[in-house]
């Protein structure tokens, strides 16, 4: 078993109050950082982590917060993006239930790093109840004297909010989150500008994922050094993943990164297994968004090495053989699954969260869907696999935001992968259709 | 200063300046096309992703390339940067991909739309796209919202630019129509229906890039290539009106009146909705003469005035880019 930094308490009774919480080693971060540091030493010792952003982009989150812009008398904002929507991607919402005071602890501690005095969390709107534990944790955290005015006798002044959102899925797009925070519609922005320069109120501004800000306390207590020595290469320290799909044991997983894929889904300590004793057959590595690999592609890379959970190795020969390790959401399929189906419900999902900004995303997403729609309904045509190739392609790199990518790449790879069942689908309407029915392979289309 | 290589072509320019008024300052069918933005607009562009270019090399301290096609009306030059629009096929085959994505829910009714003639969609897809379509499903659609006696909303034509929303916010006290919905199923709209009802709501018609925002008193008189154009101003009451207008005259009646747009459809000074509908009769207007078009769409082709000619300002460019627009040349109403 893998070592647990962010995870290992999170079973104790009373976590989610103070008194337990410091119990467990809870603030000594804060304090460290503000009594013993100065803001550069801490972000030094992130940098030194090599943590790289959890949300999905994988970005090294030092090189993020060594890019803020620091102009005299402006103030600068830290913001963290708690609005997690991503299909398969559940692992941020049970950090915050269960650990609010991990997360509110790395939010003082980045804060003071990067001289932030008001820091927002922005939450999706469904998650009130989270919320709410948040909030409570928040005036704890005020009554205990960590948050406020003059923060441990230092003169460090700290305001930290919890902002809900509408429950977009765009809203979770750094720039939109950002839009939505000063109270406007949640369209992405155009970059440059980016939020390092003018972010929230034209303000320099930081956003960060859960998890990421989650970390800096273990990094803070234990030196960046230490963290980095956890993982393979840059790939650094440890990452929940949230396994769903056809496993033994489905749940979130805090693991080090370097596990690799086939001890993850098989091992008895990781997701122990498909179910029903049943074969894999695909794998969505990191929430809907990343290209879908078959069980030959996940398990090995293209050139026969095993693959491992890391942000290198899920993403070794590009896209034409591999994925990324995006942001956690591991959504494994066993035999029985229609990847047709599967790939309409991601575009349905892309279709419907689509903000409608930009031209190719708008029209795209929604094209996609109703192609996707028709040949999974048995009204497909032998044009329409290269016309979903196509369109993905047109939408692909050509929008203002990454959700237009989002809603390329499951389609692109999935043709990729598994254009036979596509051709099945298309060529035997009737069979395709028939309730429980299951792809036999590429011996009928011959 | 920036210098800035665009095509092939050097140019100089203050920085700050995006690359679409960079490459504008050099004129001609160099110049991406833009459906969305609109320089008196403070906020727009970026959003209907026609004026993509690729840039080759990001600046002279920085000279790799930008991995992705930009959009060139918010993106800023960086001196040494090097520029390709008609010149690279990857830009020209995204912008053909741009068109048909703007089509698909498009109505394509320009046989009995006013806008047809001077419709930047109608343009830009006659410039730059492909005469087929593959689309085969169900086209979206809008019930029609009443918005006053002035103006009509015809949502299905729309291709959702903003310019509408950054008018009204922009130029009168109110703003009450926006973008309501999200996706394909976006529209403008007024929030439980509403009347747009201000001195300068008329602008709209002149800023929207289709026919989505026409002028109700103008609805089906006239081709806008049958009428003659004619530069015309009055003493306007309204302080904040200009009062430069062009009177479209059909015989002796004037059809409609508009504000004066530039050669990239850009309206520079505002008229108030006096001026615009409530002036129709040559007595009240002192004609200063005809109303030079400088647009490359039938709207200039049948013009009384000399046709106008693209000037052709690529002579300096390399030799293989030259090949490359021998082979691909970019499709231009009057070359």
């Amino acid at each position: 078993m893998g070592r647990k930094l962010l995870t290992e308490h999170i079973n104790v009774e009373g976590i989610d109050t103070i008194e337990v919480y410091r119990k467990h080693g809870g603030y000594r971060s804060v304090e460290k950082a503000i009594k013993t540091m100065t803001p550069d030493e801490v972000v030094e010792e992130v940098k030194k982590s090599g943590l790289r952003g959890r949300g999905g982009a994988g970005f090294p989150t030092g090189l993020k917060w060594s890019f803020l812009a620091k102009p005299e008398g402006v103030p600068r904002y830290l913001v963290c993006n708690a609005d997690e929507s991503e299909p398969g991607t559940f692992k941020d919402r049970q950090l915050m239930s269960k650990l609010p005071h991990l997360l509110i602890e790395g939010m003082i501690t980045s804060s003071y790093a990067l001289g932030a005095n008001t820091s927002y969390i922005y939450i999706r709107g469904e998650l009130l109840y989270v919320l709410r534990i948040l909030e409570k944790a928040i005036a704890e955290a005020y009554a205990a004297g960590f948050l406020g005015k003059n923060i441990l006798g230092s003169g460090y002044d700290l305001d930290l909010y919890v902002h809900p959102g509408g429950g977009a899925y765009i809203c979770g797009e750094e720039t939109a989150l950002l839009e939505s925070l000063e109270g406007k519609r949640g369209n992405p922005r155009n970059k440059p500008p980016f939020p390092a320069v003018s972010g929230l109120y034209a303000r320099p501004t930081v956003v960060n994922n859960v998890e990421s800000i989650a970390a800096v306390p273990v990094i803070v207590n234990d030196g960046g050094d230490e963290y980095a020595k956890i993982g393979v290469g840059k790939s650094t320290g440890t990452k929940l993943i949230s396994a769903c799909g056809h496993l033994n044991k489905p749940g979130i997983y805090e693991i080090e990164l370097g596990v690799p894929v086939e001890e993850f889904i098989y091992s008895d300590e990781y997701c122990g297994g498909i179910w029903k004793g049943r074969d894999l057959k695909a794998v969505v590595a990191g929430g809907s968004s990343v290209p879908i690999l078959p069980k030959e592609l996940i398990l090995k890379t293209a050139a026969g090495e095993p693959r491992l959970m890391t942000y290198e190795s899920l993403s070794d020969g590009g896209f034409v053989t591999g994925t990324m390790l995006g942001s956690g959401g591991f959504i494994a399929m066993d035999e029985t699954t229609c990847i047709v189906r599967n790939t309409w419900n991601f575009s349905r999902f892309y279709h419907h969260e689509s903000c409608g900004q930009c031209s190719p995303c708008r029209e795209g997403t929604g094209w996609l869907e109703k192609i996707l729609h028709r040949i999974e309904h048995g009204h497909g045509t032998e044009r329409d696999i290269d016309v979903l190739a196509s369109v993905a392609k047109q939408i692909e790199g050509n929008t203002i935001c990454p959700l237009g990518e989002a809603a390329a790449w499951p389609v692109s790879a999935a043709i990729r992968h598994f254009r036979d069942e596509f051709e099945w689908h298309i060529r035997h309407p009737q069979e395709a259709t028939r309730p429980g029915a299951v792809y036999p392979g590429k011996a009928v289309l011959a | 200063m920036a210098k800035i290589t665009f095509d092939g072509i050097e140019v100089e320019v203050p920085d700050g300046t995006t690359i679409l008024n960079a490459a504008r300052t050099i004129g001609g069918s160099i110049v991406p096309p833009a459906m969305c933005y609109y320089t008196p607009l403070k906020g727009s562009g970026g959003k209907c992703r026609a004026c993509l270019v690729r840039v080759a090399a990001g600046s002279a301290k920085d000279p790799r390339p930008m991995p992705k096609l930009v959009a060139s009306c918010v993106t800023p030059v960086q001196d040494g940067m090097v520029v390709e629009n008609t010149t690279s096929q990857q830009v020209l085959d995204v912008r053909k991909g741009i068109v048909e994505m703007l089509l698909i829910n498009h109505p394509l009714d320009c046989p009995v739309c006013d806008q047809a003639g001077e419709c930047d969609l109608q343009n830009f897809a006659f410039e730059h796209g492909v005469s087929t379509t593959r689309y085969e499903e169900e086209r979206r659609t809008f019930d029609k919202i009443d918005i006053g006696p002035l103006i009509q909303l015809h949502m299905t034509r729309c291709i959702l630019c903003y310019r509408c929303v950054y008018t009204a916010d922009q130029l009168t006290e109110q703003r009450v129509h926006g973008v309501l919905g999200r996706g394909d199923a976006a529209e403008i709209g007024t929030y439980i229906e509403n009347i747009i009802d201000n001195e300068f709501s008329g602008n709209v018609i002149d800023v929207c890039p289709v026919g989505a925002l026409t002028d109700k008193t103008f609805r089906f008189k006239q081709r806008v290539w049958f009428t003659k154009p004619v530069n015309a101003h009055r003493q306007c009451e309204n302080p904040k009106c200009c009062g430069k207008v062009v009177l479209w005259y059909k015989g002796k009646d004037v059809m409609r009146v508009t504000a004066r747009k530039d050669q990239y459809g850009e309206v520079k000074e505002w008229i108030c909705n006096t001026c615009r509908f409530d002036k129709k009769e040559t007595a009240d207007w002192t004609i200063e003469g005809p109303a030079h078009i400088d647009r490359s769409s039938v709207i200039s082709a049948n013009h009384y005035e000399l046709p106008v000619l693209n000037a052709q300002v690529i002579a300096d460019l390399p030799e293989s880019s030259v090949r490359d627009l021998e082979q691909n040349p970019p499709m231009r109403l009057g070359n």
